[in-house]
């Protein structure tokens, strides 16, 4: 069984943690934290700033800041070992068959350079090409994002692009070598609605289209339950649940998650004008060690045995989450209170 | 019944510099807005980037002078109300509470500046009155010795509401007040100005770009673009039954925390609006799905809705259309 889920997992993390260093002490970034991403699915992991999901996307890239230790009992790219691999292994891997699409596509260009330049670059480095044949790619791309004359916008600089179009050159970008996985860090949180729709549904139709295993990283509950196959939720450096995006929604099983979902004014459920429903208190400090259930200071089911270590339990075969009680009990707690 | 705020005719041109030797460009950020703001209301105004819902804010407030037109605080012009009578009516909230309080300054005092800045009351009692308006907005007085920097950024919002509250307004303008912050802190602040309105009867204009935090709050919404106000209504009505095509398409861009929907496909194509570059005739109709040849002519005129207004060609009149 284990090895039918491997064989299809594009990346396999396993107890990945990322460790800062701070004048205060060690920063617990990211905390165990255990996931694979398939062949041809989208995985969203989610969570408020703070949480850890970016530091697992750049730890992942090996893009971690120098004061940053990552530590993982496996961390595989289609069954290599990535956490083993050295400099010139991952420099061929990234770009290459792992890209990447950051949050502002102005810094991620590099301003100095057309739009042409950077992407023939990257395609003529990792696959030796000529430059007619990579550019004859490149133009091809531009298209396939939706940029209209996609011959002239080769010889344009960032600056001369919207942001919408620069997201496109991205994503054009990170096609370039054919990858097999994307991560997308909170690809469209600098674009406006009516752009991240566009950009998001080209996103997931490029990802169908050509079998990519997609990582995508959000703070937007709205962007998951659209985009998402599998969910992973994190708080705190920690995955807190686990669910495909119909399981999540349906029944969110974590305090944390459950909070989250009654924060956001949800049309035609939440009455207009009508208070909202909220978190009290702040994530806790990750520096130094946590130990329990680090929502405990929040969680209004939160009891003596939130301290310890928590056990994962199961609402479903594909949905886990971590906490003291069974949802059950909570549901029940609820309407006692109610 | 006559409104609060009224904005007459309202527009404000900006002179960007395009480069070293390249000539400089006008920018209309704002073309030629009529609103008004009626007591006890909360009026939304949404659109994207650059569609001049900033600036209007700024000219409404008193901040910017606009290029042409006039506003009106219950009938009298604010040019020739002297700033601090206005600012005693009208206080801002702004997006980015890192950048909008003086890190330099305690809570109290940055609270108690409007206060300072009227010169009506003794030290003592300007920091009594931060204090109580810290209260209500709900921060203990044990927050007004510490610098921004101690706080988080909800507490940071708190503080920036605090300080617009202090000279007891009549109208607080919200620019973005929650776009900085996280879903669990938005909901927290949303929950603090839907409480201060009923307990102090305030009046919002409240600017956001997230439609789903407008439809919760406003009691009516215009619906910007390029400077203009393409549609206005009753906020239920206008999510309901948008008429303006840019209205529909921005709905329907809106991503619900609804699995299996998918994401929408607006038809709007990858042209992007441009302030600088305002196209003739409808500002709308090179994204607009259903531009026909007569919306490249003409800037279309307010047509009355069920609710509101609607500015498109394609949008009959309510009265014409029942008739």
């Amino acid at each position: 069984m284990a090895s039918a889920a491997a064989s299809a997992a594009v990346l396999e993390v396993e107890d990945l943690s990322v460790t800062i260093r701070t004048p205060a002490g060690p920063l617990h970034a990211v905390r165990g934290v255990s996931f694979d991403v398939r062949r041809g699915e989208t995985v969203c992991l989610v969570g408020e700033s703070g949480c850890g999901k970016s530091m697992t996307s750049l730890a992942i890239m090996s893009l971690l800041p120098e004061t940053a230790t990552r530590r993982a009992r496996r961390l595989a790219f289609a069954g290599a070992d990535l956490a083993g691999a050295t400099g010139a292994e991952i420099n061929a891997l990234r770009g290459n068959r792992m890209a990447m699409i950051f949050q502002e596509p102005m810094t991620a260009l590099n301003p100095a350079w057309t739009i042409g330049d950077q992407l023939v670059e990257v395609h003529r480095r990792h696959k030796r090409s000529g430059r007619a044949e990579a550019r004859e790619r490149a133009v091809d791309l531009l298209g396939k994002v939706g940029i209209a004359s996609p011959v002239e916008r080769l010889g344009q600089y960032p600056h001369q692009l919207s942001g919408g179009l620069r997201q496109r050159v991205m994503i054009a970008m990170a096609l370039m070598c054919g990858p097999d996985l994307i991560i997308a860090d909170e690809p469209t949180t600098a674009l406006d609605v009516t752009i991240q729709a566009q950009i998001l549904r080209l996103l997931a139709g490029l990802q169908r289209e050509l079998g990519i295993a997609l990582l995508l990283i959000t703070h937007d509950l709205g962007i998951v339950a659209r985009i998402a196959d599998r969910v992973h939720v994190m708080y705190a450096g920690a995955i807190v649940e686990r669910a495909t995006a119909a399981e999540l929604f349906a029944r969110p099983c974590h305090p944390y998650t459950r909070g989250l979902l009654s924060c956001l004014p949800a049309p035609g459920v939440t009455e207009a004008g009508t208070r909202l429903g909220t978190i009290p208190g702040v994530v806790p400090s990750l520096i130094g060690g946590i130990e329990g259930c680090a929502f405990r200071s929040r969680c209004e089911h939160a009891r003596a045995g939130c301290a310890q270590a928590v056990p994962v339990r199961r609402a479903s075969a594909t949905h886990h989450y971590v906490c003291v009680e069974e949802v059950a009990e909570m549901a029940a707690l609820g309407e006692a209170t109610a | 019944m006559s409104a609060l705020i009224e904005a007459r005719g309202l527009s404000r041109t900006f002179s960007v510099s395009r480069g070293l030797f390249a000539r400089r460009a006008t920018l209309n950020a704002v073309a030629g807005v009529d609103l008004d703001v009626h007591k006890g209301e909360v009026l939304g105004i949404v659109g994207e980037s650059g569609c001049g819902k900033s600036t209007l804010a700024r000219m409404i407030l008193g901040l910017l002078p606009p290029s042409s037109g006039t506003v009106r605080l219950s009938g009298r012009d604010i040019r020739v109300m002297p700033r601090r009578a206005l600012a005693r009516r009208m206080q801002p909230v702004f997006q980015d509470p890192y950048s909008s309080l003086n890190p330099r300054r305690r809570v109290a005092s940055i609270v108690a500046l409007p206060l300072a800045v009227q010169g009506s009351h003794s030290a003592e009692e300007r920091r009594a009155r931060a204090i109580a308006a810290l209260d209500k907005v709900g921060l203990p007085a044990r927050y007004a010795d510490n610098f921004p920097s101690q706080l988080s950024g909800g507490q940071r919002q708190r503080v920036a509401i605090a300080r617009a509250l202090v000279t007891e307004p009549e109208i607080v303008v919200c620019d973005e007040p929650t776009s900085a912050l996280d879903v669990s802190v938005q909901s927290q602040i949303l929950n603090l100005l839907i409480d201060l309105k009923e307990n102090l009867g305030l009046t919002y204009v409240f600017i956001s770009h997230n439609l789903a935090v407008v439809e919760h709050l406003a009691t009516r919404v215009a619906v910007m673009y390029l400077g203009r106000i393409v549609e206005l209504g009753a906020t239920a009505e206008l999510f309901r039954n948008p008429r303006h095509p840019y209205t529909q398409a921005l709905l329907a861009s809106v991503l619900t925390p609804e699995p299996g929907l998918g994401i929408p496909e607006a038809l709007l194509g990858t042209a992007s609006p441009d302030p600088l570059n305002v196209p003739a005739g409808c500002p709308f109709h090179p994204r607009c799905p259903q531009a026909v040849e007569m919306c490249r002519g003409a800037v279309p005129k307010p047509v009355d809705t069920a609710a509101g207004f609607a500015a498109c060609h394609l949008v009959t009149d309510a009265a014409s259309r029942a008739a």
